[in-house]
């Protein structure tokens, strides 16, 4: 869900030049130096009832954030973005603009040059960043228990009822969510593999 | 086609590139050392990059106009440019590479069917092909094939042969002047190898350190260089249009006016060549002198010296135009004089004939 926002971002890093570029780059990263903790109680108060953004959204669309489904995706974005953008960043600063360009003369807009030819081109890193993110998303665990609690059948994430469990006494239970966490690890990265050498052949 | 760049100004590492010329003629050649700003200025015209200032007008489209904020984006310009490195799209395969400059520009028309272009540069065997798996030659003749089926009106070429070695240019060669003769487009050639600019350019545009020295017919700037910076880069040497009368076990003979000179037979058919001398290559001697291997004795008369450093330019009257670079002691031995009669020598291999 974070892909088309963390590549909106990782382009703008590489091929722009803007005012506020530093900062947003800085902001951007800041979740992976942080304790997630900490994270998640800066995000508790600009999306609590009585934070900035919280409060507009209560008092003018009736949408709640905190403690619901919708902290939890904001957390896991917020703390997965980094790695996304990071490597995705990187990934188009590797891609030669004179393709682009080229691609330019050749009739292409900017959408079209950016879907055929940068995207395919950066695909590899776009990829790995993917993965990493996803697996930041997985293990997630100080931002969301501080802005979404851990609510069962509401806001419990893997991780989150793992600990739960474990802390419970129930075993059983606690070693089923592992294997599933497992047989998700594994998929997802046998399958980052899969595409990776796919394209490698091609 | 015409080509207005006017009042152009790009700041570049070592120099301002600064340009102001008007381009006619149907292949023109941006001739010029490398780093001279050649790319840059082709980057320009494609809409690539943006000057300082600039108005450059196409036909009767202007496509950049700095002073009035106005720049065509590039994909709107319909000006094709294969750039030196090709970027032939390494994640698509050739049919791919070729079609996509068909796809985005609309039409169902295009100006080119891809069929007489495939044809023309000899590509339909490569057609399914990766683009890894290409020869030089052959991604050179995709990539200008690629330019062309975006049914440009403008074609820029930026150094095609340069990468390539010498058979292999020769190869390359006939396919620049079947696209010239077939489809009819005009060109700028960027090159910095004068035989080159001499088989495919009518005109030539001078370009060194940024500034454009001279622009003219191609024989006229060889021939009569505008100042001593152009006579430095061009070479000043001999350059006439002249015809191959007869072929025998690799030599060439070939006649310009009334003079016949031997030379090697160059590999291409055609009869009608410029010949070219350089000053180094032509010797003189008394009028009177016993035989030798030199295949080419020509009686001339010396129009004018002119001392260039350590060297001494001769212009002759052999029947044409002849220009010889000799050292100074030898001028002053050979007592050489305006008016006066000699002997010009000229090896066969000296000679080189180039199809014009």
């Amino acid at each position: 869900m974070i892909t088309p926002l963390g590549l909106a971002i990782a382009w703008l890093l590489a091929r722009r030049d803007w005012l506020g570029k530093s900062i947003v780059e800085t902001l951007v990263s800041l979740p992976l130096v942080m304790p997630p903790v900490a994270t998640g109680l800066i995000l508790l108060k600009i999306f609590g009832r009585r934070g900035p953004i919280g409060g507009f959204l209560h008092d003018q669309l009736n949408v709640d954030v905190i403690f619901t489904w919708r902290a939890v995706l904001l957390a896991l974005g917020v703390m997965s973005l980094p790695l996304l953008v990071r490597s995705a960043r990187v990934a188009f600063e590797e891609v030669n603009p004179r393709f682009e360009q080229i691609a330019r003369t050749l009739g292409a807009g900017n959408w079209r040059v950016f879907f055929t030819i940068t995207v395919p081109l950066a695909a590899r890193g776009i990829l790995a960043g993917m993965i990493l993110a996803f697996a930041r998303a997985l293990g997630e665990f100080g931002a969301t228990i501080m802005i979404a609690g851990n609510i069962p059948g509401k806001t419990s994430t893997l991780s989150l009822a793992i600990f739960q469990d474990v802390q419970l006494g129930d075993d059983s239970h606690a070693f089923r969510l592992l294997g599933v966490s497992v047989v998700l690890a594994f998929t997802a990265v046998w399958f980052s593999e899969f595409l990776l050498r796919r394209r490698k052949t091609k | 086609m015409s080509l207005l760049l006017k009042n152009i100004s790009l700041p570049l590492e070592h120099f301002t590139l600064k340009v102001d010329v008007a381009v006619r003629s149907r292949i023109t050649a941006i001739f010029g050392p490398s780093g001279a700003g050649k790319t840059s200025l082709l980057d320009l015209i494609a809409g690539l990059r943006h000057a300082q200032s600039a108005f450059i007008q196409l036909d009767d489209r202007v496509l950049t106009d700095t002073a009035k904020g106005l720049s065509v984006p590039p994909h709107e310009r319909g000006i094709g440019y294969v750039p030196q490195d090709l970027a032939l799209f390494p994640h698509l395969s050739v049919r791919q590479n070729l079609l996509y400059g068909c796809k985005s520009n609309g039409t169902s028309n295009p100006l080119f069917a891809f069929e007489h272009v495939a044809e023309v540069l000899e590509i339909q065997p490569l057609i399914s092909r990766g683009v890894t798996e290409l020869s030089g030659g052959e991604k050179q003749r995709v990539a200008l094939a690629r330019a062309l089926l975006a049914s440009p009106r403008l074609l820029l070429l930026d150094e095609p042969l340069a990468s390539l070695d010498a058979p292999l240019k020769a190869k390359i060669i006939p396919y620049l002047t079947r696209i010239r003769d077939e489809f009819r487009i005009p060109m700028l050639y960027v090159t910095h190898d004068r035989l080159e600019a001499l088989a495919l350019a009518d005109e030539i545009v001078v370009l060194v350190n940024g500034r454009a020295l001279q622009t003219g017919p191609v024989l006229d700037v060889f021939n009569r260089p505008a100042s001593a910076d152009v006579a430095k880069f061009v070479g000043m040497e001999t350059l006439q249009p002249g015809n191959i009368t007869e072929v025998n076990e690799g030599l060439a003979t070939v006649k310009i006016r009334d003079v016949t000179l031997t030379a090697l037979a160059p590999d291409t058919t055609a009869r009608e060549v410029f010949v070219c001398i350089r000053g180094e290559d032509v010797t003189l001697e008394q009028a009177t002198a016993p035989a030798s291997s030199v295949r080419n004795r020509l009686t001339a008369r010396v129009v004018a010296l002119r001392t260039e450093g350590a060297l001494v330019r001769v212009e002759l009257d052999a029947g044409f135009p002849l220009f010889a670079l000799i050292t100074r002691p030898a001028c002053t031995e050979l007592a050489l004089r305006e008016g006066e009669s000699i002997t010009a020598l000229v090896k066969a291999p000296a000679i080189h004939l180039v199809p014009r």
